[in-house]
């Protein structure tokens, strides 16, 4: 029973698929979302009965579908491995993706390729799922691959925008980097432990030197680093934002960039073994955090703001991951998901409201206008700048603290750094998008309308998972949700602490104190004296430019990689076409020279002999003449004889020999 | 002497077709134009007769002509997969040579032809008969390439072939001729003995060796020996383009593998430094040549070149001195399975190519493919499966391919070999990517909207349905091709 419910997960989806990409033409777009957000609905409940039941049972299992690949020692099953980890992962993707869906219906209402967007969407399911849910390292890596390329096909739906069809391409290829780095840690698992299983894998995993084990890691790590754009891959996430706003939240924000994370905690056996990989994992995303954050203090797209925000906190998880608190990092993966989603999808109704206005400079003042928007748009904000009792809180101050108390002063400086200026930004956004005059254009002002109750209810059930989806962690390091994942995230060797009460209260107030000043710092700048930011940036004009041009990273790739291959491929092309039309040409000059050659020759020394040997001929004939009957005949003979004598004394003097 | 009945038997595929062949040059004058297609009907029965013969012989290993010619299960892998891709190719053909008018039946006579020839070089176990092989399929070749005989660029595409693959052969028969002087012998055993106890640094081995190498290495389009392979493959008419980047290329690795590994298989160390480094600039200069190329035809040229490179991988995987066996014919087992996929995805995307035609004009350019998923949704999505194929995505058959040759690197401790061929898959994506983005992403021009005519018949259907269910089936199946091929590879 529960394999069958195991199985119909990804088969849902995957039926909608099937349903709206072959037939969807057939049918209107009203019955093709239905099945589209039906399909994930139904996923959710089984995910939800799948949950209950290790709620109940606590045991893993496996699921195997069928055989994949067999050959020699190779066998990968199409398998499914059902943990505490896994369902949580499932809960948040097919819930979370639920919302979406819900919401992408009213989002999308009227948009030409209705069917196509909600087919790739449910394509993307599948394949995120396939991605949670795989019982071995392929079946992994497929859903890893599956949902690059869904994203791909997102991020280029408005195929009209060239930059969309750029950023799409960008987002692929940075992520095939990733994805090298990826495969090659598999085949690395492979080659030490001849199989790709999960289970097989962690049970032998003692016996891997630290090297062996290092090199596993930081090749995990590059994927890991692609697909949740964390230094120095993360370029493509903030130009993913071309896609609709539905897709930015659903795969840019809430699951798949998630699966980097995901993706640590499940091989976190192996990252134990490698104590520099796992510091590698923590500075890089300890650095991200902080890189991504300052970004997001200038940013003027709504999108791209929380774009980069989406960054910084996914570099939270990475830090998490690198100091061992890896059920931190799950839990900040689960409520990141929740509040990302609602701020993504509340700035998808702002820009709908708008008509597709997406700078922020061209806003203001619309809280009174659509203050059901601005209401979960501002739970989203506490969530995330971590205002307690909200989810982001708890799972941002776990991570500080868990720094902290394990001695990691230096991460937790970046992140402390970088949770001061989450707040600010994000609060920033909130001012400048929804309070002050409004900036609008008057004929977009005058159509400024609450979105409709489709996109709304999905609005108000994410802000209050932002509310309330801390509480399963609480109290911090012991809560309900760090009891249901101990197997499957407790770092291993790890020895329980003893952690004072007053430490923990104390790390707490400095956590509230930096988003409480944070949120003041913005709210002096933006709403008591909105004329010093701009005077701030005026001031340091560098940094204000260096920030805002993200620190002319992209500038740096294109100047060094992208442009230098191209020119080598042209050069190289040029040489091709040259050195092959050269040689051809070469060739037949050369005949021609041979040929001149040939006919200087003929001139001079073939027609000369022929001369005297017809000179001979006609004397002959001259006294034979009744034998003369067709001198061409004559001709073609002598030819003939004389071409062989030719060769013949052509031979012998090539080979040495005498003439005679 | 007598030529027996049983040596005959052997080699009945190769009699079998060159009889076609031969029936189809005989009829093409008397028969009426209009029934012309009965002759390709006719070509295509004779390969699935022959399919069905070989495939019943698969696991037989028998000598014939006093060990001139073998047929062993690599031999007979090689001719399974050549007999489809020439099925395939006359499919496409029968609608193509129409399009372009130039739908003469000598054209499939040529297509048999060659095929015979690459079936002498797969199946020979002598290096004259082999280069008899390469001869009769490469005369053949130059002859298609030029079948658009009205056509500057095919012609010039043709005596672009004709001159390089005449020196290349000239090459490959002097390393031959030395490997003679040295043994007096051409058959591959007596060979490898002779080089064997000789040594590797024995300067004429090494000579006749560096000569084989640069003779196969032409045939394979392998760099530096590869310029003729984007100026033929774009002058060619797209059905021999797509004959030639799959046959040629898989039966001169066919012969290249058992030359290697038969022949110089005592003096590893002495050539697997040279493949080495030819698969790396091979990868190299075929990735990062092709990200720039506007044209379709030259973008495939290049990347079946980046594949040759990919292929080379495996050759050097069982070309490691001292590897165990069972990692070196892992390795020969990892080509067969790489070119066998690459079979299906190249042709469905030349077949594409040459189905996707506006008025006369080839659908040659990448221009020509913009916005083709709003024009034709199927042949948009088709060629969006064989391009992400090419780039080795799952679940794909091109990733299990991949998946294959870099695990066998891993396994022989090629660790970095496996990483840059990883990395170049990476940088593939790009060039094939752009494809998708040109079909999906761009609005098509006002003329192009109008223009909505695809060269599509029932025989490039079946050729289309048969690419496409290669690189699904054995995406998510790849299970029964493996077996095969890790039976057939070369005894160790």
């Amino acid at each position: 029973m529960m394999e069958l419910l195991v199985i119909l997960i990804p088969v849902f989806p995957l039926v909608a698929v099937l349903l709206n990409g072959l037939l969807g033409h057939r049918y209107s777009h009203d019955l093709a979302g239905r099945i589209a957000f039906g399909a994930v609905g139904l996923s959710f409940v089984c995910a939800l009965m799948v949950f209950g039941h290790m709620l109940t049972t606590g045991a893993a299992y496996e699921v195997i579908a069928y055989s994949w690949i067999f050959g020699g020692e190779l066998m990968v099953n199409l398998g499914f491995l059902i943990d505490p980890l896994t369902t949580i992962m499932l809960l948040v993707v097919t819930g979370v993706g639920f919302l979406i869906h819900v919401y992408s219906v009213g989002y999308m209402h009227g948009e030409e390729g209705f069917t196509r967007f909600f087919t790739y969407m449910n394509l993307f399911m599948v394949s995120m799922l396939l991605l949670v849910m795989g019982n071995n390292y392929l079946v992994l890596f497929i859903g890893w691959e599956g949902v690059g390329l869904c994203s791909y096909l997102l991020i280029g739906y408005y195929f009209d925008k060239v930059s969309a069809a750029k950023a799409a391409s960008k987002a692929f290829v940075v992520n095939r980097i990733g994805d090298a780095g990826f495969l090659m840690a598999i085949f690395l698992v492979f080659a030490n432990f001849q199989t790709l299983d999960y289970t097989k894998v962690f049970e032998q995993v003692g016996q891997l030197s630290t090297g062996t084990a290092t090199a596993i890691a930081l090749c995990l790590l590059v994927g890991a680093v692609g697909k949740s754009a964390q230094i120095p891959l993360y370029t493509w996430l903030p130009d993913a934002m071309e896609g609709p706003t539905p897709v930015s939240a659903l795969i840019h924000a809430a699951t798949m960039v998630t699966a980097g994370v995901y993706m640590v905690v499940r091989n976190h056996a192996i990252f134990d073994m490698a104590p520099m990989a796992l510091t590698t994992v923590g500075w890089i995303g300890g650095i991200t955090a902080l890189f991504a954050a300052s970004i997001g203090l200038v940013q003027n797209d709504i999108k791209r703001v929380l774009a980069y925000s989406t960054v910084s906190q996914l570099g939270y998880m990475f830090l998490a991951c690198g100091i061992g608190a890896y059920t931190a990092a799950i839990f900040h993966l689960m409520t990141h998901a929740f509040f990302k989603a609602l701020l993504f999808l509340s700035a998808g109704a702002v820009i709908h409201s708008l008509g597709g206005e997406q700078d922020i400079r061209k806003m203001g003042g619309l809280h009174s206008k659509i203050p059901m928007t601005y209401k979960v748009f501002l739970v989203g904000t506490l969530a995330i700048a971590g205002i307690p009792p909200l989810a982001g809180f708890w799972s941002k101050d776990e991570i500080m603290a868990h720094a902290f108390i394990h001695a990691h002063y230096g991460l937790y400086l970046l992140a402390a750094i970088g949770a001061f200026l989450t707040a600010f930004y994000m609060f920033r956004l909130t001012y400048v998008t929804f309070y002050g005059q409004s900036r609008m254009d008057p004929d977009v002002e005058h159509h400024v309308h609450e979105s409709p109750g489709i996109m709304m209810k999905p609005l108000l059930v994410l802000a209050g998972l932002s509310v309330v989806g801390g509480f399963v962690g609480f109290p911090p390091e012991h809560g309900w949700f760090h009891g249901y994942l101990a197997k499957v995230a407790t770092p291993v060797g790890a020895l329980p602490h003893v952690v004072s009460l007053s430490l923990l209260l104390g790390l707490m107030s400095v956590a509230i104190a930096i988003a409480l000043g944070g949120w003041g710092l913005a709210h002096y700048l933006y709403a008591v004296r909105p004329q010093a930011a701009d005077d701030l940036a005026t001031r340091v004009p560098g940094i204000y430019a260096t920030l805002l041009n993200k620190y002319y990273v992209d500038e740096g790739y294109d100047r060094i990689i992208v442009e230098p291959c191209k020119r080598l491929g042209l050069i190289w092309d040029w040489l091709d076409r040259q050195i092959i039309d050269r040689c051809v040409r070469g060739i037949g000059h050369m005949t021609d020279v041979s040929a001149c050659w040939i006919t200087w020759t003929e001139k001079h020394v073939v027609y000369a002999g022929l001369n005297v040997i017809g000179y001979g001929n006609h004397l002959i004939a001259w006294s034979w003449r009744k034998l003369q009957t067709g001198m061409v005949h004559h001709y073609a003979a002598v030819i003939v004889v004389g071409f062989f004598l030719l060769v013949h004394v052509l031979l012998l003097w090539l080979t040495g020999a005498s003439i005679l | 002497m007598t030529l027996p009945l049983a040596d005959l038997l052997t080699i009945l595929p190769e009699l079998l077709i060159v009889g076609a062949a031969c029936l189809l040059l005989v009829l093409d004058p008397v028969m009426p134009p209009a029934k012309k297609s009965l002759l390709a009907w006719m070509s295509l029965g004779t390969l699935v007769l022959c399919f069905f013969i070989s495939a019943s012989s698969m696991n037989d290993r028998v000598f014939a002509f006093s060990d001139l010619v073998v047929v062993d299960p690599y031999a007979s892998f090689w001719k399974l997969l050549l007999y489809l891709v020439s099925a395939l190719t006359i499919l496409l053909s029968m609608t193509y040579l129409k399009e372009e008018r130039i739908d003469l039946a000598e054209y499939y006579g040529f297509i048999l032809l060659s095929l015979v020839g690459m079936m002498v070089m797969v199946s020979a176990a002598d290096l004259l008969t082999i280069y008899l092989g390469i001869e009769l399929m490469s005369i053949s070749l130059y002859i298609m390439v030029g079948f658009k005989r009205f056509e500057g660029k095919s012609i010039e595409a043709s005596a672009k072939y004709f001159i390089l693959g005449a020196f290349s052969s000239g090459i490959l028969l002097y390393g031959i001729s030395l490997l003679y002087g040295i043994g007096g012998s051409t058959r591959l055993s007596e060979i490898s003995a002779v080089v064997t106890s000789r040594g590797g640094d024995d300067p004429l081995v090494l000579i006749a060796l560096m000569l084989v190498i640069v003779g196969f290495g032409f045939k394979v389009a392998a760099v530096p020996f590869h310029m003729w392979t984007p100026d033929v493959y774009h002058g060619a008419p797209t059905s021999v383009t797509a004959f030639m980047a799959v046959a040629s290329k898989a039966a001169s690795f066919g012969a290249l593998l058992r030359v290697l590994l038969e022949g110089f298989g005592g003096v590893k160390p002495n050539w697997n430094g040279i493949i080495f480094a030819m698969c790396l600039v091979t990868l190299g200069f075929g990735n990062l040549v092709a990200i720039v190329q506007t044209n379709i035809k030259r973008m495939l040229a290049y990347s079946s070149i980046a594949h040759a490179g990919y292929a080379l991988i495996g050759l050097v995987v069982a070309g490691q001195a001292g590897a165990e066996s069972a990692v070196a014919s892992q390795g020969v087992s990892s080509i067969m399975l790489y070119l066998a996929i690459y079979s299906f995805m190249t042709v469905g995307a030349f077949a594409i190519v040459a189905i996707v035609r506006r008025s006369g004009v080839e659908g040659e350019e990448l221009e020509d493919f913009t916005g083709l998923a709003k024009r034709h949704k199927g042949a948009a999505f088709l060629m969006m499966v064989f391009m992400v194929s090419l780039a080795g995505i799952p679940p794909t058959a091109g990733f299990i391919g991949k998946f294959y040759l870099f695990m066998a690197a891993v396994n022989a401790g090629l660790t970095w070999l496996a990483v840059i061929g990883l990395i170049f898959a990476a940088v593939s994506a790009f060039y094939y990517l752009r494809v998708v983005m040109v079909m999906y992403m761009r609005e098509p021009s006002a003329s192009q909207e109008s223009e909505t005519r695809l060269a599509l018949t029932p025989a490039t259907a079946i050729v289309l349905a048969c690419a496409i269910a290669g690189v699904v089936f054995l995406g998510l199946y790849p299970a029964p091709l493996v077996s095969v091929t890790q039976s057939a590879v070369l005894p160790f």
